[in-house]
């Protein structure tokens, strides 16, 4: 049996990074491989698509309600394919302190055995919150939690500068650590010359696009009825196309320490594109 | 110059001994630290200036304390009839009970909280959850089970750093109660330069919320406040017993066992007698500016400096009969001390001691040294300002920086019913001229000896080079720096919380520290004391593969 890979996924609050995960999952699913998802945002909307509507209770609700007597069969939850789906959770918003209910949930699952190798995973999903604003955030790809990063990006600029800054946390933990960074995953928003501009700034960051996922309505109408497009619509185009992205991942051997640009050279690389047109 | 006393030591040189400690420094601190380390010289008619109140530099082993020690542990921590709640993990309560030795006399009402520890307990799912339901419970558990007139909440660091809502938490349930006064205190540890930050955040909170709550008039001819004596080992205990003795009654004491009516009643006093100028001078400024009470700087610490303070405190009041009353109980206090002064001055005469504890302390102790005959070669405070040092007069040129901005300031105006003047214009002009100093302290520096060594924030590394190269008699400091001392084979007295003596004020307490510090620097223990390394300097050895 092969190594399970742990893999993150960043990008800029509203780049659709849950979106792009569960259905990039569902397609690995169909490729045959075991996956766990874990979202770490306490809003806990992560594995939604995944369990067919947000019915998933938190590890944190767990913790306060059970105490420290928590079941791994407690917080995680079976849902499409045979995915485990777990939801770290949090306080309400301006309350507590949610990067520190990351590292908590974290450490849970290591502690109830959510990784080992009895378990048969190929993969394990981070999926974390837009910003990382504080040290819990950053909690997956610290200590070897994840050890290749995925960036979920568009053509505007503040999803460019988002991505910009997630690089250098990336290369601040990868001098000590193994995560690595693995690609840009462009999530379009019909910006001008999208394509080329996502490719030059991976360029740039010493990476690769790994995927180009084109705007697609099927991609919402799969949200209202709370399933992935794979699932919704498998004839889709939309879903060959998170084939294409699960593939590419699958078969991804290219992991890169990122250089992250200076904010001049970043700004030069919009106007360059931006105004090509 | 300075010399030795003991003619057996080497002489050593202030100029040298700075450059000795300076030398262990990087560039950037060295130049940090000299501002800090003062070689006290005549200046023509001024004061050298010290810097003080300035974060210590990341690294070094200071023997300050932290924001909330400040509030909790100092200020609040003596007070017996208020619940001092602490929000945060339990090590930060535990650590803070009963280890200042600051004693308590439940009195005739019985309340004393001193013996409990009140905690939150903040767990990580507090942490992660937002700990205000369990204040909110923990209030009301400490309201049912004691009753208390009045319960105050502490911050800890992850309070802060979460953002818990404490003082609404506060407001609410003293609105809920009805017959419990509850506030709360932002004292979270990271918060100042030491913990004279601490200070202020409880003292403000202290003025805020109870000074004033009681306006019914007390019994009593000369009544005084007593600002910023804490009661260490009984200290209050035996200043008290004086101020019986002589007619004066003590409305409140800021805070040695002190009660939550004595802060309300505090603004009845006619006058405020200051004893730690650094923890508390600006209450006793607000208080003249909001209920026109004077203030005076007084000390206790000393024979001769307690019968300064009580003359000074009686011709405040003008009454003949106080001034005869204070100048009879003088002459009855002072046989027994001078009694027992005479039996160990000869010993201790020409003795040498350091003294680096507070923000007022290592100046009162200076007092008691000199009665024994000794000379302090070295001192300076822990978390004093450069007024505690200089004097008074620099307060205007005290730089605002971003430390001093983070502490709230109270401004306060003059009560519209209850400001009330103690002293007409005149007769407060009548004092002045007759050499009378309200408002007034000059500090720790021009009391010290010419050529000896000021430091501020002193360090573990500095104190060891301090006793390696000057060698005193006696060092005095705080329980962390205790033991490392006398491992060098130096008495070391803490002076924080009087190791297990006191009290060491007034006259009772002067014999007491007379006769400790006799058995301290005339112990021959001290002489027994050799490492192995002392004794046979060069060790040998082998390696096992040989």
């Amino acid at each position: 049996m092969r190594k399970m890979r742990k893999v993150a996924i960043y990008g800029k609050g509203g780049i659709g990074k849950s979106t792009t995960t569960q259905n990039t999952v569902a397609g690995l699913v169909e490729m045959g491989r075991k996956v766990m998802v874990v979202g770490c945002d306490p809003k806990a909307d992560s594995t939604r698509l995944l369990l067919g509507g947000l019915a998933q209770k938190s590890v944190l609700d767990t913790l306060r309600e059970e105490g420290e007597d928590v079941e791994l069969e407690n917080i995680r939850k079976a849902g499409y394919g045979g995915t485990w789906c777990v939801e770290s959770g949090g306080p309400e918003p301006g309350v507590g302190c949610a990067g520190r209910g990351i590292i908590t949930s974290i450490n849970m699952l290591e502690s109830l055995g959510a990784y080992e190798e009895s378990e048969g995973l190929d993969y394990a999903f981070y999926d974390v919150l837009g910003d990382v604003v504080c040290g819990g955030f950053a909690m997956p790809i610290r200590d070897g939690k994840a050890e290749e990063i995925y960036i979920v990006c568009s053509g505007e600029m503040m999803a460019m500068y988002a991505a910009n800054n997630i690089s250098k946390g990336i290369m601040k933990f990868a001098q000590s650590g193994a995560v690595r960074l693995g690609g840009l995953i462009c999530n379009s928003r019909n910006v001008d010359n999208e394509k080329e501009m996502i490719q030059e700034f991976a360029k740039k960051l010493g990476t690769q696009m790994i995927y180009f996922v084109p705007r697609d309505n099927d991609v919402q109408r799969a949200e209202i009825n709370r399933k992935t497009v794979i699932e919704w619509k498998p004839e889709a185009k939309q879903a060959d196309e998170y084939r294409g992205l699960a593939k590419a991942i699958d078969g991804n051997q290219f992991f890169v320490i990122p250089k992250p640009l200076a904010i001049e050279e970043l700004e030069k690389l919009l106007m360059d594109y931006g105004l090509m047109s | 110059m300075p010399s030795p006393n003991n003619t057996d030591q080497p002489a050593w040189e202030p100029a040298k001994v700075k450059a000795e400690i300076l030398k262990r420094y990087p560039a950037k601190v060295a130049r940090k630290r000299a501002k800090q380390i003062l070689i006290n010289e005549a200046l023509g008619n001024e004061t050298p200036e010290i810097s003080a109140n300035v974060r210590t530099t990341p690294g070094i082993i200071t023997m300050r304390g932290c924001t909330y020690a400040g509030c909790k542990g100092v200020i609040m921590g003596p007070t017996r009839d208020i619940v001092n709640l602490v929000h945060g993990p339990i090590g930060c309560s535990f650590y803070a009970w009963l280890t200042r030795r600051n004693q308590t006399d439940a009195g005739p009402d019985g309340a004393n909280f001193m013996t409990y520890a009140f905690s939150t307990d903040m767990q990580d799912s507090d942490i992660i959850f937002g700990g205000e339901k369990k204040l909110t419970a923990a209030i009301q558990e400490a309201y049912d089970l004691f009753h208390p007139k009045s319960i105050a909440i502490f911050a800890t660091c992850p309070v802060g750093l979460i953002g818990d809502d404490i003082h609404t938490v506060a407001k609410r349930m003293k609105e809920k109660f009805g017959d419990c006064n509850v506030y709360a205190f932002s004292c979270e540890g990271y918060k100042g330069v030491s913990q004279s930050a601490g200070h202020h955040i409880a003292n403000n909170q202290v003025f805020r919320h109870i000074v004033g709550e009681n306006d019914e008039v007390k019994p009593g001819r000369y009544k005084i406040n007593l600002l910023g004596e804490y009661n260490i080992g009984g200290d209050g205990f035996e200043i008290d017993r004086i101020f019986k003795k002589c007619g004066i009654t003590n409305i409140a004491t800021f805070s040695g066992n002190s009660t939550y009516d004595q802060f309300a009643s505090a603004h009845t006093a006619d006058l405020n007698a200051v004893m730690c100028h650094r923890s508390i001078n600006y209450v006793a400024d607000m208080l003249e500016t909001k209920y026109g009470i004077p203030w005076i700087k007084v000390n206790f610490i000393g024979a001769l400096a307690t019968a300064k303070s009580l003359s000074k405190i009686a011709q405040y009041f003008g009454d003949q009969e106080l001034i005869d009353r204070v100048a009879q109980v003088i002459a009855e206090e002072m046989p027994e001390v001078e009694k027992a002064l005479a039996e160990v001055h000869p010993r201790t005469e020409g003795k040498t001691a350091m003294l680096f504890v507070g923000g007022s302390r290592a100046h009162h102790y200076q007092e008691l040294f000199a009665e024994l005959g000794m000379k302090t070669i070295s001192a300076g405070y822990e978390f004093a300002h450069r007024d505690d040092y200089e004097g008074r007069q620099v307060i205007p040129t005290l730089e605002v920086d971003a430390d001093s901005r983070n502490i709230e300031e109270i401004h306060v105006e003059a009560d519209p019913t209850r400001y009330q003047p103690r002293k007409t214009p005149e007769e407060l002009k009548a004092l002045t001229e007759a050499g009378y100093k309200f408002k007034h302290y000059d500090g720790l520096i021009p009391d010290m000896d010419q050529g000896s060594i000021v430091i501020d924030d002193l360090n573990q590394y500095e104190a060891e080079r301090l006793v390696e190269l000057m060698k005193p008699d006696l060092f005095c400091a705080g329980i962390k720096e205790k033991f490392s001392i006398q491992k060098l084979g130096v008495p070391m007295k803490q002076l924080h919380s009087y190791d297990s003596g006191g009290p060491y004020a007034g006259f009772v307490g002067a014999v007491n520290f007379y006769r400790e510090i006799d058995r301290l620097v005339n112990s021959r223990v001290w002489s027994y004391m050799k490492a192995p390394w002392q004794q046979h300097p060069e060790l040998s050895a082998s390696y096992v593969w040989e």
